[in-house]
This record gives structure tokens, C-alpha cells and sequence, in this order.
């Protein structure tokens, strides 16, 4: 698990099919980074905040949070498997499914948002009063607060897209539109403006990653789950790592 | 960057935000979301609650996607048997 997160090149160790995944993960962040490098050159040409988009499509996140990911999915099958006999209801899998997949998600993120710290902490119900620090020291993963999360840049100098003036009459209907977004993303219910603009930058591109990640898991477990189960490489004992 | 954010931070904690900050932000977003046909993108204008509206559907469509797979991968995995758990977990190491 530790050799999944360092900061080495593409594993070799792995053996075919799970090669695959990463080679997957690889391809589809390759495409998906394609298309968003051109808009991050953009702004990163003159501003240097394409970086604040970067952490989440990185090959080192990715592989980080697929690790996480899948950890947490056994620990779900496994407890279900404990807990009821009888198989739970698939929409009671599948909640359990999704809150184990936030739960890694939010891990990911290593507590510098307010989304991911709101989900783990609703997860497992703890009361957590915000503390302003001002910076994340040694990261326990959950335990900091940034009060600047880094993720919002100011400065992009060749700008091609202006927001129209917010005049008088719109504002309430932005600040309205402002909160409904706040309670769509987790924890940002009375936050202010800015603040849940910035939330929902974060919160979007780890819910595409998220959503990447499950993608590429499903077509591998379909694909090779639905031809013979020992067929295409994956039945027999991978070979040692 | 950090030094414009906690400058403005402060403002934050008065209650005085400027819409500049807010402008930015809101450009952030746009650059975001997926242009389904944003003519707008290139024209140089774009209305804030057009790209709010347009972030509260597609946050709830990712949502909804990461539920239906959620759902649809764990039916999978309740469904495999030993070779892919083994195969999955050697993912892991």
C-alpha cells in the first residue's frame, strides 16, 4: 500500500490486469487532463494557480485515492457480510457503498478543505468545533484547518471571460443561488460566499475524479467478471510483487 | 497568492467581500463546468447566476452518478468470488 502512494514512476510491480486499471486510470486522466490542460495553461501560463486544479488529477492522487477507494470497499463487503445474514437491501449496500467512497475521497483531500473534513466527521458523528489555525502543520489527515485553502488564484492576467457587473438587482439572486449551492456541497451550509465558491471548485473536481475512479473499477470488475472467472489473466495467482 | 487570500480574508471576517474576489471565483467555476454548447465561453461575458445555476446541476448530476455506481459496483462485488477479491486486494500491495 505504501509503494502505491510514493512518489515512484508507473508501477511495474503490478501484474497485467491491474496494470490495466492504472493504465486506465492513466489513459482516461491523460484524455481528461488533456482537455483540461488547455484551459490550466491558460491560467497557469500567467498565474501559476493551473496548480490548485493539478492536485486532483494527478497520477499520485489518483493512485492514493484508488488505494483508499478500494480499501474502504472491503472493509464495506466485509462488514456486510459480518453484520446481516441476510443480505442487505441494494440501496442500503450501495449508501454504505457511496459513504465509504466519500470517506476516501475526503482522505484523499488530507483535510484541507471543509467538505472533506465535514465528511468524515458526519461519518463517524464526532462534534468538531472550528479552530482557526493558520497553517496545517503535520497533517493527520483531518485534524487541520487552513484558513486559506490554496485552491482559488487571483491573478490570471489574460483573461478572456468577464462576469457581468453584479449590479443591485442581482445580488440577492446570486447570494440565493450562492446558498443553494453551499447546501449542495457537504459542510458549506453557513459559510460565506467566497468561501463556498471556492468549496465547490474543490468539491467538483474531486467528485469527477471520484466518478472517474468508480468508472474505470466497474468496467474491470464487469469485464472480467463476466467472462469466465479465471479467464483474461486474472484468476490465477498473480505472479509476486 | 496566499498573501491576496488572507488580505481578503480579513475583509471576509467583516463581512465586506469585494466582487472582484467574488468574480474571480465565479470564473474559476466556469472554467469548471463542461461547455455543453457555452458559446458564451469565448465571447468574453458570463452571468453569475447562470454559472451558479449551471454548478448546482452539475454537482447534483455527479452526485447522481457517483451513486448509481456505487450502487452498481457494489453489486458487482457482492457478486465476484474469491479470484477477483484476491485480484482486487493485489491491487493494494
Amino acid at each position: 500500500m505504501a509503494s502505491l502512494v510514493s512518489d515512484t514512476e508507473p508501477p511495474t510491480y503490478l501484474n497485467s490486469t491491474p496494470t490495466d486499471l492504472v493504465r486506465r486510470k492513466k489513459r482516461q486522466s491523460a484524455s481528461s487532463a488533456a482537455a483540461s490542460s488547455r484551459r490550466n495553461n491558460a491560467a497557469s501560463a500567467t498565474a501559476g494557480d493551473g496548480d490548485s486544479h493539478a492536485p486532483w488529477r494527478s497520477e499520485k492522487q489518483q493512485r492514493s485515492y484508488s488505494a483508499n477507494l478500494i480499501q474502504a470497499l472491503q472493509q464495506v463487503r466485509l462488514s456486510s457480510y459480518a453484520a446481516e445474514t441476510p443480505y442487505p437491501t441494494a440501496q442500503k449496500r450501495g449508501k454504505a457503498f457511496r459513504e465509504a467512497a466519500d470517506r476516501a475521497l475526503a482522505v484523499s483531500a488530507r483535510g484541507r478543505t471543509l467538505w472533506s473534513r465535514a465528511i468524515l466527521f458526519n461519518r463517524f458523528k464526532l462534534k468538531f468545533r472550528k479552530q482557526k489555525r493558520p497553517r496545517p502543520a503535520a497533517i493527520p489527515a483531518v485534524i487541520t484547518r487552513g484558513s486559506s485553502s490554496s485552491s482559488s488564484g487571483r491573478g490570471t492576467k489574460k483573461r478572456r471571460v468577464t462576469v457581468v457587473k453584479l449590479n443591485k438587482k442581482s445580488i440577492p439572486t446570486v447570494n440565493r443561488k450562492v446558498r443553494v449551492l453551499g447546501r449542495l456541497v457537504p459542510g458549506c451550509k453557513k459559510e460565506s460566499v467566497p468561501v463556498i465558491l471556492e468549496e465547490a471548485t474543490d468539491y467538483i473536481q474531486a467528485l469527477e475524479m471520484q466518478v472517474r475512479a468508480m468508472k474505470s473499477l466497474a468496467e474491470l470488475l464487469s469485464g472480467s467478471g463476466s467472462g469466465s472467472g479465471s479467464g483474461s489473466g486474472s484468476g490465477s495467482a498473480p505472479p509476486p510483487i | 497568492m496566499s498573501s491576496r487570500r488572507s488580505r481578503s480574508s480579513r475583509q471576509t471576517g467583516a463581512s465586506m467581500i469585494s466582487e472582484d474576489q467574488i468574480d474571480d471565483l465565479v470564473l474559476q467555476l466556469h472554467r469548471l463546468l463542461p461547455e455543453l454548447g457555452n458559446n458564451n465561453r469565448r465571447s468574453g461575458k458570463v452571468s453569475a447566476s447562470k454559472v451558479l445555476q449551471e454548478t448546482c446541476t452539475y454537482i447534483r448530476n455527479l452526485n447522481k452518478e457517483v451513486d448509481d455506481l456505487s450502487e452498481r459496483l457494489s453489486q458487482l462485488l457482492e457478486s465476484t468470488d474469491s479470484a477477483q477479491a484476491a485480484l482486487i486486494r493485489s491491487l493494494l500491495m
